[in-house]
This record gives C-alpha cells, sequence and structure tokens, in this order.
C-alpha cells in the first residue's frame, strides 16, 4: 500500500533567483531522508512558485522496512558459563539487545543476538522527517523574523503536510502543518483547503496558482509569443529573465504597452537594458531583427484591469527612457577623449593607481602583444589596437555606465562611433571585455582581441600582485572567467604568443620589482592558466595526452596543437611500439648533464646507426616544430623508433669508460629535448 | 487625492493598527531610517511601533529643479513594527487600497531587495514593492542596525510619497502633483530643489565641509564617552549628511570613500552600543509596559 506525500512550506515572496537551486536540493534532501528512513518511494517532484516551495513523493509506502540486524555479543566462553547456562555477561548483553538470553545464537566462537525491527508506519515518522527536512535546507542568505530565533530564506507563514488524505502535524517557525493553503493573494478568495496530496496541483490552479514551473513556464512563453504576434514582431526571450519572470508570478498573464519611437534613436543597447535588467520587460523586434517600440511584461494576475497595468508600466519604462536620453545627451556634449581625463580620479584596484593609469598600461601591452605576433597584425590593426586602448575605458565616467553599469564597453563602442572613430577602434572596445558570461562569444576583430588580451593579463597580474588569486567561491574580479577567455580566443584565433613575455612587460608596468615576486607571480599565473586549459582541453583531448603536454603552458595555441598531434600520433600503426622507444630515450636521458656529442667516439654500429638517424631527422623535424606541424614532426622522429629498439639491443649505455658513458648520455639526450619539445611521452598510457 | 491626504490616510491606516505618529527628526539625513525613531529604538528587546514621514536629502540626486522625476529632497512614509507583525504584508497591501491602490486592478509584486547601510552598519532582507513596474515601496526586515543583531526583528516599510502621488495624480512631473488647496509640488519645493542642487554640486566650500566632518566626529565621540547617545547620534547625522555633500561635490575619491563610510559606521556603533547599555540601565521600560497590558 502507497499514498502520495505533499509538504508545501508557504512563505512570504522569496528570492526569483534561488529558487531553482532550492527546488533541487528539496528534491535531493527529500530523497536521501526517505531513503535513510527505508521509506520506499517512487517519483519524486518538487514545485514552487514566489510564495511556495512544494514537495510532491508519489507512492509512498505506508510503512517502513522491517529490518533484521545481527549484533555480536562477547565471546561464547564469557557469555556462557561452564554448565551452559548464560552467564551474567551474557544475559546482560541480551537484555541491552532486548532479546531473550536463549534467543542468542553462536557462531565461531561469539554469541549473536537477532534484531527483528518491525518497520514504524510512514505517518508516524514523517511528522519527524518532515520539519528536520525544512530545517536542512540551505540558503544563501537567511533571515530572522518576528521574535523568532529561526532562519529561512524569507518567512515561513503556512504549512501543509497531507500523507494521502491525512494530515502529518508539526510545527516549525511557530507555525503548525495542516491542510490548508492560501491562493493568489489577489485572484483568489483567500484560503483553501486541500483534500488530498493527490489532488494538489489542480487545488491550487483552481485558486489561481499555476504551482508546476514547468507548467507555468510554457503558459508564459506561449502568452509572450501569442502577444508578440498580435503586435507584428517577435519577442526576444532570453533564458535568464524567462527563468526570473517564472518566479516572480503565480498566475501569469503576458501583456504588450509602447513607447515612443523617438528613443529609437538611441543605441538599442540603451533601451534594452533598462527594459531588461530594470524592468524585467521582453524586448520585441521585427522580423528583420530591428528593436521596435514596443515591450512584453508579465504580470502576477488575470486580465481584469489589464489597460491600468499597462499604463502604468508605460510610464515608468518612459521615465527610465527620459533618463536614459538625459544621460546620453550628457555624455556626448563631450568626446571620449575628454571623458578618459576624468579617468584620473577613479581608482582601479587599491593601491594600483587609477583607471588612466591603466589605460596607459594597456597602450603598452597592446604594443607588446603586436611586437609578439609580427607579421599576423597589419599597420594598420596596430593602431586600431593602441587607439582603442586609449579610450578603453573612457565609457566608465559617462552617465550611462554610471547608470547602467553592465553597458561598459557597448556604450563605449557607441560613442566612439559618434566620435568618428574607426570602425575597428569602436568595436575593439565593445570587445574587450569578451566573454561577459559564460558562454558569451569571443572578440572577433584583431584589434578586439589585442586589447581583450591586453585587458585580461593586466587585470591578472593587477590582482596577483595584491595576493588576491581566487580561492573556492571566491572571484570577484572574475578572473577565472578572464582567463578562460584567453584560453579560448588564443587558439580560436590561431595565436602563438608567449604568456610570460607579456606577464612581464604587465609586471614592469605595475612595478612588481622584486625579483621573487616576480618569479612566483609568473609560476601563479602559469599555473592559473594551466588549470583553464585543461579545462577546455579535457573536452575534446584524453586525459593522459593533456597531462604530456600542459607542462608548458606559455604558448597556449602551440600547446593545443601539440595534444592534437599527439592524438593522432596515437593512431597510427606502431604507435605503442614507437611511444616505448621514446620513453626509453628519455628515461636514460634524465641521467645526461650535456648534449655535446663526440663522433669519434660513437664506435659500435648500432650507436652509429641511431646517430645517423637522428643528425638525419634532426633538422628536419626541428623545422615542422617551429613551423608548429607537430604531425609532420612526429612523423618523421619516428623513424628513430626502430634505431632506438636496436640501440638498445646491442649498446650498454652506462658504459664503464665515463667518456663513452657520457658521449651515449649525449646523443639520447638530445634526442629526448627534441621529442620533448612536443610531448612528455611517459606520461601517456600505452 | 491629494499629497497631504496621501500622508494623511497612510498615517491614519497605521495608527489604527497600533502605531504611534511620529515627527520627522530635525537634523539632516538621507534616509527615514537613520531617524533616531528607528535607528535607536529598533535595538534591543523592547515593542516599538511607530509611523512617520522623513524629508530625506540625498544631494546627489540633486537635478536643480530641472528633472520630472529626481529630486535633492524627497520624503517618504517610514513604518517600524517591532518585533515583525506575521501578517505584516497582508497589512501592507490594505494600506495600499487605503490610498486608492487596490490589488486586484494592480500588478503587485515583491521582488527580491537585499538593503545595506554600510554608513549604519546596517542590512536587512526584503523586497522593492512594485506597482505597475514602478517600485513604491521598500519593505525590509531588519537583521543588524549600528553593527547590532536585531532580536526580536524588526519590520521597515518605506512608502516614496512623491512617486505614489505622482502615480495616484496621474501627473508626469513631480512638480505638478497637488500638495492640497491649490498649492503644488512645486510651489512648495521646486525653489529649494534649485538651490540646494546648486550648493551641492557648485557652491559648497569643500574646506570648509572637510573641517566640519572631523569636528562633527570629534564631538560625536567625545559625547558619546559621556553618555549622552541622542546628542552624539547628531553628531552622527551631521557628519552622514556632510559626506554626502562632499560626496556630491565630487570631493572625495572613490578610495576614501571606503574609509569616509568606515568612520561615520564605526560613530553609528558606538551610538548603538551606548543606546543598548542605557535601555538596559533602565529595565527595558516599554517592554515591562506591554507585558502588563498583556496580562
Amino acid at each position: 500500500m502507497t499514498r502520495t506525500l505533499l509538504l508545501e512550506i508557504g512563505t512570504e515572496e522569496i528570492p526569483a533567483h534561488a529558487m531553482p537551486l532550492i527546488l533541487m536540493q528539496l528534491k535531493d534532501l527529500a530523497e536521501k531522508t526517505l531513503r535513510e528512513s527505508r521509506i520506499e518511494f517512487g517519483a519524486v517532484q518538487t514545485l514552487g512558485t514566489p510564495r511556495r516551495i512544494s514537495l510532491l513523493v508519489k507512492n509512498l509506502a505506508e510503512n517502513q522496512a522491517d529490518v533484521e540486524e545481527e549484533k555480536r555479543g562477547p565471546s561464547v566462553k564469557i557469555a556462557f558459563g561452564a554448565d551452559g547456562k548464560p552467564s551474567k555477561a551474557g544475559i546482560g548483553f541480551a537484555r541491552g539487545q532486548k532479546v531473550n538470553p536463549e534467543d542468542l545464537i553462536q557462531r565461531d566462537g561469539y554469541v549473536y543476538a537477532i534484531i527483528h525491527e518491525k518497520g514504524k508506519a510512514t505517518a508516524e515518522l514523517l511528522k519527524n522527517i518532515l520539519p528536520q527536512i525544512i530545517c536542512d535546507l540551505n540558503f544563501q542568505n537567511n533571515m530572522r523574523w518576528g521574535d523568532l530565533d529561526f532562519k529561512f530564506i524569507r518567512p515561513i507563514r503556512w504549512i501543509v503536510a497531507l500523507f494521502g488524505e491525512e494530515i502529518i502535524p508539526f510545527e516549525v517557525a511557530n507555525v503548525r502543518s495542516g491542510k490548508i493553503s492560501r491562493g493568489h493573494r489577489v485572484l483568489s478568495k483567500g484560503d483553501f483547503a486541500i483534500d488530498a496530496a493527490d489532488k494538489y496541483v489542480e487545488a491550487c490552479e483552481e485558486n489561481f496558482v499555476i504551482v508546476d514551473q514547468n507548467q507555468r513556464r510554457a503558459m508564459i512563453v506561449a502568452q509572450i509569443e501569442a502577444v508578440a504576434q498580435e503586435r507584428g514582431g517577435k519577442a526576444e526571450i532570453s533564458d535568464e529573465l524567462l527563468e526570473e519572470v517564472l518566479y516572480l508570478v503565480e498566475y501569469p498573464t503576458a501583456l504588450s504597452g509602447d513607447f515612443e519611437i523617438k528613443y529609437l534613436n538611441l543605441p538599442p543597447e540603451a533601451v534594452i537594458t533598462p527594459m531588461r535588467d530594470h524592468q524585467r520587460y521582453f524586448p520585441v523586434k521585427t522580423f528583420e531583427g530591428k528593436l521596435m517600440p514596443i515591450f512584453i511584461t508579465v504580470r502576477n494576475g488575470g486580465r481584469d484591469y489589464l489597460d491600468i497595468v499597462q499604463h502604468g508600466n508605460e510610464r515608468v519604462l518612459k521615465a527610465r527612457l527620459e533618463d536614459a536620453q538625459f544621460f546620453f545627451n550628457e555624455d556626448r556634449k563631450k568626446n571620449l577623449d575628454q571623458h578618459r581625463d576624468k579617468l584620473k580620479t577613479v581608482v582601479f584596484q587599491e593601491g594600483l593607481g587609477s583607471v588612466y593609469e591603466k589605460t596607459a598600461r594597456l597602450v603598452k601591452l597592446a604594443e607588446k602583444i603586436c611586437d609578439l605576433l609580427g607579421e599576423k597584425v597589419t599597420a594598420a590593426d596596430r593602431a586600431n589596437a593602441v587607439r582603442a586602448a586609449e579610450i578603453s575605458k573612457a565609457d566608465l565616467v559617462t552617465g550611462m555606465v554610471t547608470e547602467f553599469t553592465e553597458l561598459q564597453g557597448i556604450m563605449g563602442r557607441e560613442y566612439a562611433k559618434l566620435d568618428g572613430e574607426k570602425l575597428e577602434v569602436a568595436t575593439a572596445i565593445d570587445e574587450q571585455y569578451m566573454p561577459r558570461f559564460a558562454g558569451d562569444s569571443q572578440p572577433k576583430t584583431t584589434a578586439g582581441r589585442i586589447l581583450s588580451l591586453a585587458d585580461k593579463i593586466d587585470n591578472l597580474v593587477a590582482t596577483f600582485s595584491r595576493g588576491l588569486i581566487p580561492t573556492g567561491s571566491q572571484d570577484p574580479f572574475a578572473l577565472r572567467r578572464q582567463a578562460l577567455g584567453v584560453v579560448n580566443m588564443l587558439t580560436e584565433a590561431n595565436w602563438s604568443i608567449s604568456i610570460s613575455a607579456i606577464v612581464e612587460l604587465a609586471m614592469d608596468l605595475l612595478k612588481v620589482t622584486d625579483k621573487v615576486g616576480r618569479e612566483k607571480l609568473q609560476a601563479e599565473v602559469a599555473e592559473f592558466m594551466r588549470l583553464r586549459v585543461k579545462n577546455v582541453l579535457s573536452n575534446t583531448a584524453r586525459y593522459d595526452v593533456i597531462d604530456s603536454v600542459i607542462g608548458n603552458v606559455d604558448d597556449i595555441y602551440a600547446l593545443t596543437l601539440r595534444a592534437a598531434a599527439v592524438e593522432s600520433f596515437l593512431a597510427t600503426p606502431d604507435a605503442v611500439k614507437n611511444i616505448q622507444a621514446f620513453v626509453r630515450v628519455g628515461n636514460l636521458a634524465k641521467k645526461a648533464d650535456s648534449t655535446d656529442i663526440d663522433e669519434k667516439l660513437i664506435k659500435l654500429e648500432a650507436e652509429q646507426k641511431l646517430y645517423r638517424a637522428f643528425e638525419a631527422v634532426k633538422v628536419v623535424a626541428g623545422e615542422l616544430i617551429d613551423k608548429k606541424d607537430y604531425i609532420g614532426a612526429l612523423d618523421a622522429l619516428k623513424k628513430l623508433a626502430t634505431p632506438i629498439d636496436s640501440y638498445f639491443d646491442a649498446v650498454m649505455v652506462m658504459d664503464e669508460n665515463l667518456d663513452i658513458r657520457k658521449n651515449r648520455l649525449a646523443l639520447l639526450k638530445s634526442i629526448d629535448n627534441l621529442l620533448a619539445e612536443i610531448a612528455d611521452f611517459s606520461k601517456l598510457v600505452v | 487625492m491629494q499629497y497631504q491626504e496621501l500622508v494623511l490616510a497612510l498615517q491614519k491606516f497605521w495608527a489604527d493598527k497600533g502605531c504611534i505618529i511620529a515627527e520627522p527628526y530635525d537634523v539632516e539625513k538621507g534616509a527615514g531610517t537613520m531617524n533616531p525613531f528607528t535607528f535607536l529604538r529598533v535595538l534591543g528587546p523592547e515593542p516599538w511601533n511607530v509611523v512617520y514621514i522623513e524629508p530625506s536629502r540625498r544631494p546627489a540626486d540633486g537635478r536643480y529643479g530641472d528633472n520630472p522625476n529626481r529630486l535633492y529632497q524627497h520624503h517618504q512614509i517610514q513604518l517600524i513594527m517591532k518585533p515583525s507583525p506575521d501578517n505584516i504584508q497582508e497589512l501592507y497591501l490594505e494600506s495600499l487600497a487605503a490610498i486608492g491602490l487596490e490589488a486586484a486592478k494592480h500588478d503587485i509584486r515583491f521582488v527580491e531587495d537585499n538593503w545595506e547601510s554600510p554608513t549604519l552598519g546596517a542590512w536587512g532582507l526584503g523586497w522593492e514593492v512594485w506597482l505597475d513596474g514602478m517600485e513604491i515601496t521598500q519593505f525590509t526586515y531588519f537583521q543588524q542596525v549600528g553593527s547590532q543583531d536585531i532580536k526580536p526583528t524588526a519590520v521597515e516599510i518605506t512608502y516614496g510619497l512623491e512617486r505614489l502621488a505622482m502615480y495616484i495624480q496621474g501627473v508626469e512631473n513631480v512638480y505638478d502633483v497637488e500638495w492640497g488647496a491649490g498649492v503644488t509640488y512645486g510651489d512648495v519645493f521646486h525653489q529649494n530643489e534649485f538651490e540646494q542642487s546648486t550648493y551641492a554640486f557648485d557652491v559648497s566650500d569643500e574646506q570648509l565641509l572637510f573641517n566640519l566632518f572631523e569636528k562633527y566626529e570629534a564631538e560625536a565621540v567625545r559625547v558619546i564617552k559621556l553618555g549622552y547617545v541622542h546628542p552624539a547620534y547628531d553628531y552622527v547625522l551631521k557628519c552622514s549628511h556632510t559626506f554626502n555633500l562632499l560626496d556630491a561635490r565630487g570631493a572625495i575619491s572613490v578610495s576614501e570613500r571606503t574609509a569616509f563610510i568606515g568612520r561615520v559606521r564605526k560613530l553609528a556603533r558606538l551610538c548603538a552600543e551606548e543606546y543598548l547599555k542605557q535601555r538596559e540601565k533602565f529595565g527595558y521600560p516599554l517592554l515591562k509596559k506591554s507585558e502588563a497590558s498583556a496580562q
């Protein structure tokens, strides 16, 4: 026999962004607790609205499972006297385990008590389990209310706990559980009784609460799309906004409103940001993708008085857009060079000067990056990157960005265009911040990539120089995202560049002069990058392949090519044999202290053959490595495998004659050095 | 509904729910929370239910009287109930109905807003209340004030009066709000807005303000050491307002800001600690009174 269990925690409005995690947590907690309590259960579902966190468990067993357990007691000798009767100790043990002394069994010299525990009634157990689950829920921000010491994400106002039709009585935070829930604040008549756990979702709906978030989400999307279509456009429904709106309403009704067309003269982002991020409106675009003077909002309520709601929302948006227009006009009274001047009063990071000084560093770093990239960068790209660096942060002091911080870079781009800067310069200012969030796109233009790299390395070095390396959840400057951005961008751009060379200059510019400190910082940056590279590669490459190439992360693009080359080398015939030969070379090469080979000391035939083979591939492989054709290089190097094997069959490397020994090791070391430029083959699992 | 009718209706509503109607405090301040009827009275175990109107000066928000929405000085109805009643949200919605804003005709939402005042060493959890997309109220369960835990928990509800009046009267410009008896908000406050904005942005004497800040700070410390919480707290408020004036003038760099805020927070904490001692010494008179009336 089974019943459905319902737990509804009725609260004041819970922060929307917290709900998805709370519902996941509740599900895990319920499953874990029921399992530990030995109560069998079917499907577990968690449901949520702004005012309720609910749990539905289908097919929950009426009774806890019985258990039979053996408990070992003292040895037979102790538990029983010489007369074969239970001793004091034996009787004591039996009493402790609540069995009769004559029921003790003997095995392997010990006595055992067999305990049968009959499963308790689930309804009884739930009286403790349910309040425990409520208390065990964890939130990022807890609060107290009234005169209670109890903490929860928001005040708990009612609790429904039903096992089938039976109320499970308990009390949490001065609230007694029952079968009375509350309907939609406005649309319902107020309190309503739920007669059975199975009828929960329907009972809520009758009281204008769409408690199932999936059903509610589908309703919202369908309504928004219908409204947009009615208005002749297409709504832009971002997942993030949808998830938030989902937990702001218990009963959704989408409606549209208008704003004056004159605001469309503002950059689209300057219109969308106040709409979307501040008002939680969905923007509407034409089928060609042009912003329309329309917004869609989702009301927590029904269709009555929609005109009032529409009018109110239009008023608010008008005030917001009027503000945006005001800031835009004020900002435009100066060009970006003039705005840049004000950066002198803005602190970058504590003790690290102003943002103005940062832009001066970015200019120097951009130039250095151009130098390092050499021919890949045209004179025009270089000029664009440098110019973009100069005015890269000027928008931070504009009214628009002060008001809408998420528009940094975007307003810079728009203002640069209006100042008559080159399009490439404007684009680079925007691209410097990419990726702005996980999964955002990467900079695409050369100048944008250069500026983005300069900015991120400067941020890394600056923050690390203050000893603030991200740990655990502490990453206030989002350095992990920035470093990951560097890895992905360099790979996407096919840019071979030395990170340490850029870091070197960044340290100079930030006046990190202490030699030990500089070395430590280089190592910390390298380690930080290594973790990100590993992360990225783990999506595509074998872990041992990653290990074989990750020793040197200075040139990230080359590293990815080396990984790919090793990966494809592993697929070639005789890969195992070839790699084993390389590893043998590497093992002995460790003992070498030089690579100076004296040809005259090479006497044995196998030795001469290996030497000649090496001489034959050395130059070719070296050139291929320089060209980053690691696949080609490995193809050349694998010709050494057979001579290596013959060599080890015939030659005793550790010869008694120290000169000969040294010479042999030098040859192996020379080969190994070449191989090591591609990978550490000993890390491969073959 | 006139501006003054709005004020009266809200005061009457909450008085009927057991709050005393208090007056604004006569020292400049940036928010109703800084009135000692909130800042000091939410501390400690005594019950406290009060509603009052409060002018809030935010020099950096001044717009010379040119902006239809933004003001150097705006006005709030501030409500404190300690301990927070279980039906406080329902009471709040009723209060909106009392000024003609029936929930059924609008879209009212409680949108998360975690309130923090670094200057007061205060924080709480709650919401901005949205009426058809417009923020009309700040609704906060205080968790800490003056760097002290608030137990029992006090709830603060702050209505933005200008916004509400504009909405109710359907006017687009705050200066067009009808105050009462044919007088507009502009008639009452426009010149003040212009002059105060001009003073804060263009005319104030930085050096004098820096000096005043130092002097107010020193006096607050001196007086609190003598155990006089209320006059000491007046100087804390003066420090805070002086800091706001300097900030509006652009005289305080981003790095200095944190230090200045820290100085005011420290003073606020000293006052809070002293106030708690004082009430304990008096034997929490309001607590005794409420226990007596409950019996």
